[in-house]
């Protein structure tokens, strides 16, 4: 009974505090940013967000990565009880709750600030766009093609640090004969496939690639270019052998205390080399497109907003897209997660050698699409499917071709 | 209703001759009839009801949100040539052949084992099934750290001294399943041998008397006389066991992810897969009808040999 009693009056305060501070609107935030870079990145967006003094962000991180939090995400949405905004990587992962008018049309937001003009690539606007209404904020772009080299590892073994593919690979043996493992690389499936396409990107070139990739053409991928794909695929998997870990960010940690040489992985790995104070150029380097062909691909990360029944909610909801996107939080927030920022008209003094890199390639023009853009989850998952297996047992590259090309070939 | 009620009332009457005021059946225990419609009703719309909805969209295109686009066998025919879910029914069946013989033959040899009026009873018992109180994510984490070559139970063996020790499952892709199993079995241990312990200490003392007095070794007694007795008990934890191993889904993502390379997955995780990781609910609905007909396949002829031809005393 007291506890009855007691229960009561905490509902009723609770109700008292909610009623004072109307106006005033609680974001819950879903996202799957949980390694030491990505959360301090991510406490950016929250910092600026409470600077505004009406809104608080009410973090809701989900550990375990995209392929964990999405489905959370997603049956939270299905369900009936939507957050108030929610992190996907920017492509067709959306595309149907889009389609469904389950998420808030922000186009009035990007009328008003003019994001068609300022977004760069325009690709990332054009990813959030289904029939000229705008469903997401692009926050920043984000490239898979890096390759990233513990510096000392190198100098130790009185080896200059590699400039391309063919260097790392050649060098490898006395790498791994030091002790080390060559290639660090996790086991969750999309680390595979997305190093796999890292290397399709490197070592094909950028038109097979977009063959494949875009207008799935499976007899580009029983071409010669993908067939020296997968022998170079088959190759790196012997150099990743002994890296037994999960997390893509316990594979990175191999390469930062140097029990592993390198890593291929996107561009997210940097947050972890700053939060681990190693300095880009000096500690470690970075190879975009392996040293070989130097494109990056544009994907990222974009910001949904589900529908609420509530005005105030759906107010905040908008103050907080047209926030993202500001200059100045997209500064701190890129400069935290080592990513480029979606517009061109921002000033990256800070940013470090890598990312001047990447700035310059961006600027130059060398990209692509991101693979979330050209493929159907369902598409991906069985890539994800096929590269897992691949890299973790000892399939024939010809056999893992012969299977690409019936997925690709059946891609929608 | 009503007007049913009449001519039902209005037929029998002239042919059987029943006295007039003979309630009709319908109306027989009425109250209790009432109380059980929201339990029916909840059984028709949910437990068939969501199952037939599950398998009329098999059929369907269903992207990330379920839609009336029919394709016939397409989703089954996909299904069937995905290497993935062969695996995953070989995984199953391996997995669920071994569990179940291994649950149930541990459980009992626990459960007699406690059954000999040993000291400290109550201690092994709490010990036994402190691990089903764990859920599986959490049984799934500690063997997956227990089984990790550098930190586990090899690296403590290796700085013992045996440094040729090998003992990975979890990294390769012929032995992960036996991974699961051993995190499997000792969750589920415990259960079977309280179910089994509380059958024991239900068999009359007379008949352990009576087998002592004819001179019967106890292991005898156990395998003759007291395992056909207790044919209830074992039901009850073989429908447990399977229920278990059939649902087979948190332990795997807790324990390997499906990896190393897709050899650990099973089918309820390809269902989650397909219906929220590739946003294909039709491609999982047609797995998850797959299940519900391996299911119903096995427990159709049992069900008939348990309870139909003869009424059981």
């Amino acid at each position: 009974m007291k506890l009855t009693t007691s229960l009561l009056g905490a509902t009723a305060l609770c109700a008292a505090v909610a009623g004072t501070t109307a106006g005033a609107v609680e974001l819950e935030v879903s996202h799957w940013w949980t390694s030491g870079g990505e959360a301090n990145a991510v406490s950016k967006f929250a910092e600026a967000l409470n600077a505004t003094g009406t809104h608080t962000w009410v973090d809701n991180a989900i550990a375990g990565g995209g392929d964990t939090a999405r489905p959370i995400m997603i049956s939270r949405i299905l369900g009936g009880d939507p957050m108030d905004a929610f992190q996907f990587n920017h492509g067709r992962q959306a595309e149907e709750l889009m389609e469904a008018g389950l998420l808030l049309d922000l186009t009035d937001v990007a009328e008003a600030e003019g994001w068609k003009d300022l977004v760069n690539p325009p690709s990332l606007l054009d990813a959030c766009t289904i029939e000229g209404r705008v469903y997401c904020a692009p926050v920043n772009i984000h490239s898979w093609q890096w390759m990233w080299l513990n510096n000392k590892v190198y100098t130790d073994l009185g080896l200059t640090v590699p400039t391309t593919w063919q260097e790392f690979v050649d060098t490898a043996d006395e790498v791994r004969a030091a002790g080390k493992i060559p290639l660090a690389l996790g086991g969750q499936p999309w680390q595979s496939s997305g190093a796999f396409q890292v290397m399709a990107i490197a070592l094909a070139g950028k038109e097979p690639w977009l063959a494949v990739y875009q207008d799935h053409d499976e007899s580009v991928v029983n071409g010669p270019e993908f067939t020296a794909v997968f022998e170079a695929a088959a190759q790196a998997r012997e150099l990743a052998r002994g890296s037994n870990v999960q997390e893509w960010q316990q594979a990175t940690n191999l390469v930062i205390t140097g029990e592993a040489a390198g890593q291929i992985m996107g561009d997210w790995a940097q947050g972890d080399f700053a939060m681990a104070n190693m300095v880009a150029g000096q500690d470690y380097t970075c190879l975009p497109g392996l040293g070989v062909n130097e494109i990056i691909s544009t994907g990222g990360d974009a910001f949904y907003f589900p529908k609420q029944d509530d005005p105030e909610v759906e107010a905040a909801q908008k103050e907080l897209a047209s926030l993202l996107v500001s200059p100045d939080v997209q500064v701190s927030f890129n400069l935290a997660k080592g990513s480029l920022p979606v517009r061109g008209d921002v000033d990256l003094a800070d940013a470090n050698d890598c990312m001047k890199k990447g700035l310059e390639i961006l600027a130059a023009g060398n990209t692509v699409p991101d693979t979330n853009m050209l493929v159907t989850p369902d598409t991906s998952q069985q890539i994800n499917d096929l590269m897992t297996e691949f890299w973790a047992t000892d399939m024939s590259a010809t056999d893992a071709q012969a299977r690409f090309a019936e997925i690709i070939a059946n891609a929608e | 209703m009503a007007v049913t009620d009449q001519a039902q009332t209005a037929v029998p009457r002239p042919a059987t001759g029943a006295p007039a005021r003979r309630p009709l059946r319908v109306f027989r225990n009425l109250a209790s009839k009432i109380a059980a419609i929201p339990m029916v009703l909840t059984a028709l719309v949910i437990f068939v009801g969501c199952t037939l909805w599950t398998v009329v969209y098999s059929f369907t295109r269903s992207g990330m949100l379920p839609r009336l686009q029919f394709v016939g066998l397409d989703q089954y025919e996909r299904l069937w040539s995905t290497p993935k879910w062969l695996v995953s029914i070989q995984n199953l069946a391996i997995y669920g052949i071994c569990a179940m013989v291994l649950t149930l033959v541990l459980g009992f040899l626990l459960a007699a084992l406690l059954d000999r009026k040993i000291r400290g009873e109550d201690v092994f018992r709490t010990i036994i099934l402190y691990p089903f109180a764990l859920s599986f994510i959490v049984t799934g984490l500690v063997w997956q750290w227990l089984l990790n070559p550098d930190y586990g139970i090899q690296n403590v063996v290796r700085s013992l001294g045996w440094e040729s020790f090998e003992f990975n499952p979890l990294y390769n892709p012929d032995l992960v399943i036996f991974g699961l199993l051993i995190a499997g079995i000792w969750h589920g241990t415990g259960l079977s041998m309280c179910i089994m312990l509380a059958g024991l200490r239900g068999i009359d003392e007379d008949i352990w008397k009576a087998s002592r007095v004819e001179g019967i070794p106890t292991w005898k007694t156990y395998l003759f006389v007291i395992i056909p007795m207790m044919r209830p008990v074992f039901v009850t934890c073989l429908v447990l066991i399977a229920s278990g191993i059939i649902k087979l889904y948190d332990l795997v993502v807790a324990q390997t992810g499906g990896g190393p390379g897709g050899s650990s997955e099973v089918p309820a995780k390809y269902v989650m897969d397909s219906m929220f990781g590739a946003q294909n609910l039709g491609q999982g609905f047609a797995a998850s009808s797959m299940m519900l007909l391996s299911v119903i396949i096995i427990l159709i002829p049992w069900a008939y040999l348990e309870y139909g031809g003869k009424k059981r005393v």
